[in-house]
């Protein structure tokens, strides 16, 4: 089956006065309907920047946006914003990560989804758009949906202020959801309860999902694949066993020796990779890691020099962008794990 | 809501209070007296006596403030030489003008009222429509001409512009009459003739900021996340301005705009002084300048209502476009 999203070496760069961001360089993944891409990495490593490039939100007068986004057999860069608008919301929708400041604060939230539904259904009538977007908030779990719709979102609690987003967002039955940061804002046992009712709907409708993080706890409990992002690349990509249980990438590493809720003894002090995410005006020559990767003198001087390409390691479909050599990289990640214990 | 109301209400009472304290307390520490004032030389100092006890200037300082807040409730008798029987709300007698201060105010206030509501329509239409534009078009040469156009609105003076167009359109052309208020129930064109040349140069001096104030306010609404939702949503660019962005983006605006327009309700005397027109603000430079004090105080009473009806109004209308300040 051909995947409903298929990014192809995508980039997106910004002009600024402090000069070119290269937000995104060379980006490639797909989603299949039905299935859940998690996309991992450090904040500034170009998540929400790829998010809203599938849906051609940015700004073309302060972005440019190269390679190749096919929805659903669409390819949608270089298409006039007229034709990308009537996809947007009804083929791919979005949810964002701060509800609050995501809904327009001056009108009620049923008002708000039923804008989302009206402007994809020119011929429905307020009554049966009513009745859609009552449907739909039961259907994300907000009690009383008919009363709820009459009512702003600061009356909303946070977590039934992301149900609201997460209705409009499926009000016109898309086949892409891409959740940018879906649960960051909320407490852990709300974002449980939001998590459980995106599997949920993605069970019913058969959607592709694209569910932005930075929390690999969340991967591991809704993703089946993932991608792990640096500096606007891919570093390492494979399905959740492959990149959580058999991570090959010296960053992956560190992201997971980071999680306690993903190693073995909760105790253990966190390990937050040392260092910072490098300016992506000038990011680093060679492998953009390198100046925070400890294993970077292993490779004869190739990582401050030669970028590494996303190739092929351990299992099928596991890719992986280092310089370390398969055996040597095995090697230094068991070295790794009886050190610091990551994986269990 | 109710409550909201009844307390501004409220605070709006309380402040035109402490106003009419205040300008009567300043009344009395003025050094002039008023009485020598009305007639400056060989008078009579007993006559004079009696005017001052006539006038309850021998009174305590509270049983004069009481009785001019009894005029304005209940009207009251201020004797044969001021009058005789004087209605509420009755806000006393100028010797000056030889009328009761409520008559001067009945003749001046709807000429002020005549320049300001239609000036500032024009200039809220007019400075709306220029940050939109400029905003819509940023960058442009349409951006720049409306920027440049504010910019000259907000470096030049009003007498400046005033007797540019006095030149032009009334001297020159004589396409307009020389501007004098007509009322406009007599006869509207003259009104509207008499008047539009206050109108387009307080339009020209306000919209300015009104449009570089819009412009801003819009471009930082463009780049709110509700902004975003909506054009992820598929909505159409001028749904996505008109229904999401604009409407938050005017609020900063109704605030300055009522402010201004309180204040300008107050007096515009620039502007009355430029074209010849005898309003409000006039009056009121005018009484200062006579010592007449029943004027003085009448109009600084007159221009603390319209500002605190301005604010209230700014209140309610915020509470109609921003529901969270219905609720909160
Ligand atoms: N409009 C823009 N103009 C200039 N730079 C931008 C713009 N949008 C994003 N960037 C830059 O692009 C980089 C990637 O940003 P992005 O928002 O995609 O990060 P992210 O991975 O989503 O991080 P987070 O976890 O904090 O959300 C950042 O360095 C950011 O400063
Ligand atoms: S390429 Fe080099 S610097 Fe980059 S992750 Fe691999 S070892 Fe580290
Ligand atoms: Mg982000």
């Amino acid at each position: 089956m051909d995947p409903y999203l298929r990014v192809e070496d995508l980039r997106v760069s910004f002009n600024t006065t402090d000069g070119v961001v290269r937000a995104v360089d060379g980006l490639s993944f797909s989603v299949e309907r039905g299935r859940t891409l998690g996309v991992v990495g450090e904040s500034g490593s170009g998540k929400s920047v790829t998010s809203l490039a599938i849906l051609g939100l940015h700004d073309p007068r302060r972005a440019t946006v190269t390679g190749g986004i096919t929805v659903g057999g669409r390819q949608l860069i270089g298409r006039p914003e007229s034709e990308v608008r009537r996809l947007r919301g009804r083929d791919a929708a979005m949810i964002f990560q701060d509800p609050l400041s995501a809904l327009h604060p001056y009108y009620p939230v049923g008002r708000q989804i039923a804008e989302a539904y009206r402007v994809h259904h020119r011929g429905a009538g307020r009554a049966e758009t009513r009745r859609r977007v009552i449907e739909l908030l039961d259907r994300v779990g907000i009690p009383q949906p008919g009363r709820r719709y009459d009512q702003y979102p600061h009356e909303f609690s946070g977590g039934m202020r992301q149900r609201v987003m997460i209705a409009m967002a499926l009000v016109n039955d898309p086949d892409l959801l891409i959740a940018d940061e879906p649960t960051t804002a909320l407490d852990v046992t709300v974002q449980a309860q939001i998590l459980e009712l995106l599997a949920d709907l993605q069970a019913e409708s058969g959607t592709a999902i694209v569910l932005i993080t930075h929390d690999l706890g969340v991967v591991s409990q809704v993703a089946d694949e993932v991608l792990v992002m640096y500096a606007g690349r891919a570093v390492e990509q494979g399905t959740v066993e492959q990149v959580l249980l058999r991570p090959q990438h010296p960053y992956t590493w560190g992201l997971l020796s980071s999680v306690p809720s993903l190693r073995g003894d909760a105790e253990a002090d966190l390990r937050p990779i040392p260092g910072n995410p490098p300016s992506l005006i000038d990011v680093p020559a060679g492998c953009a890691f390198h100046p925070r990767c400890r294993y970077a003198e292993h490779t004869a001087g190739r990582c401050g020099t030669e970028l590494p390409e996303l190739r092929a390691a351990g299992t099928a479909g596991h890719r992986v962008a280092c310089h370390l050599r398969t055996e040597e990289r095995a090697r230094r990640y068991a070295e790794d794990v009886a050190r610091v214990g990551v994986a269990r | 809501m109710a409550r909201f109301l009844l307390r501004r209400a409220l605070s709006a009472v309380l402040t035109l209070f402490a106003v009419s304290v205040l300008t009567f307390l300043m009344f009395f520490a003025l050094p002039r007296d008023p009485v020598s004032g009305m007639c400056p030389k060989n008078c009579d100092p007993e006559r004079l006596e009696r005017v001052r006890q006539e006038l309850g200037l021998r009174d305590p300082l509270v049983t004069q403030y009481a009785g001019y807040l009894k005029g304005i409730v209940t009207g009251r008798d201020l004797g044969g030489a001021q009058g005789g029987r004087c209605d509420a709300p009755c806000l006393g007698w100028s010797y000056v003008n030889n009328e009761a201060v409520t008559d001067t105010l009945a003749r001046v206030l709807p000429v002020t009222l005549s320049i300001v509501i239609p000036a500032a329509i024009l200039w809220l239409l007019l400075g709306v429509g220029l940050g939109l534009v400029s905003a819509l078009r940023r960058g442009t040469w349409l951006d720049r001409a409306a920027i440049g156009f504010s910019l000259a609105g907000a470096s030049f003076q009003l007498y400046f512009v005033g007797a540019v167009l006095l030149l032009v359109f009334v001297y020159t052309l004589r396409w307009l009459p020389v501007p004098a208020y007509t009322p406009l129930s007599t006869d509207p064109w003259r009104w509207a003739s008499g008047l539009v040349l206050a109108w387009v140069s307080l339009a020209f001096l306000f919209s300015a900021i009104y449009a570089r104030l819009f412009r801003a306010q819009l471009l930082e609404t463009l780049s709110e996340d509700f902004v975003r939702t909506a054009r992820a949503k598929g909505l159409p660019r001028s749904r996505v301005y008109g229904r999401h962005a604009l409407r938050a983006a005017i609020t900063p605006v109704v605030t300055v705009a009522g402010l201004d327009v309180g204040a300008a309700l107050g007096g515009t005397v620039i502007t009355e002084t430029t074209f010849g027109i005898q309003g409000l603000g006039r009056t009121a430079v005018e009484a200062v300048r006579d010592g007449d004090l029943p004027t003085i105080m009448a109009t600084v009473l007159v221009a603390a209502v319209f500002v605190v009806l301005a604010n209230l109004l700014v209140d309610l209308l915020y509470a109609v476009i921003d529901p969270r300040v219905r609720f909160g």
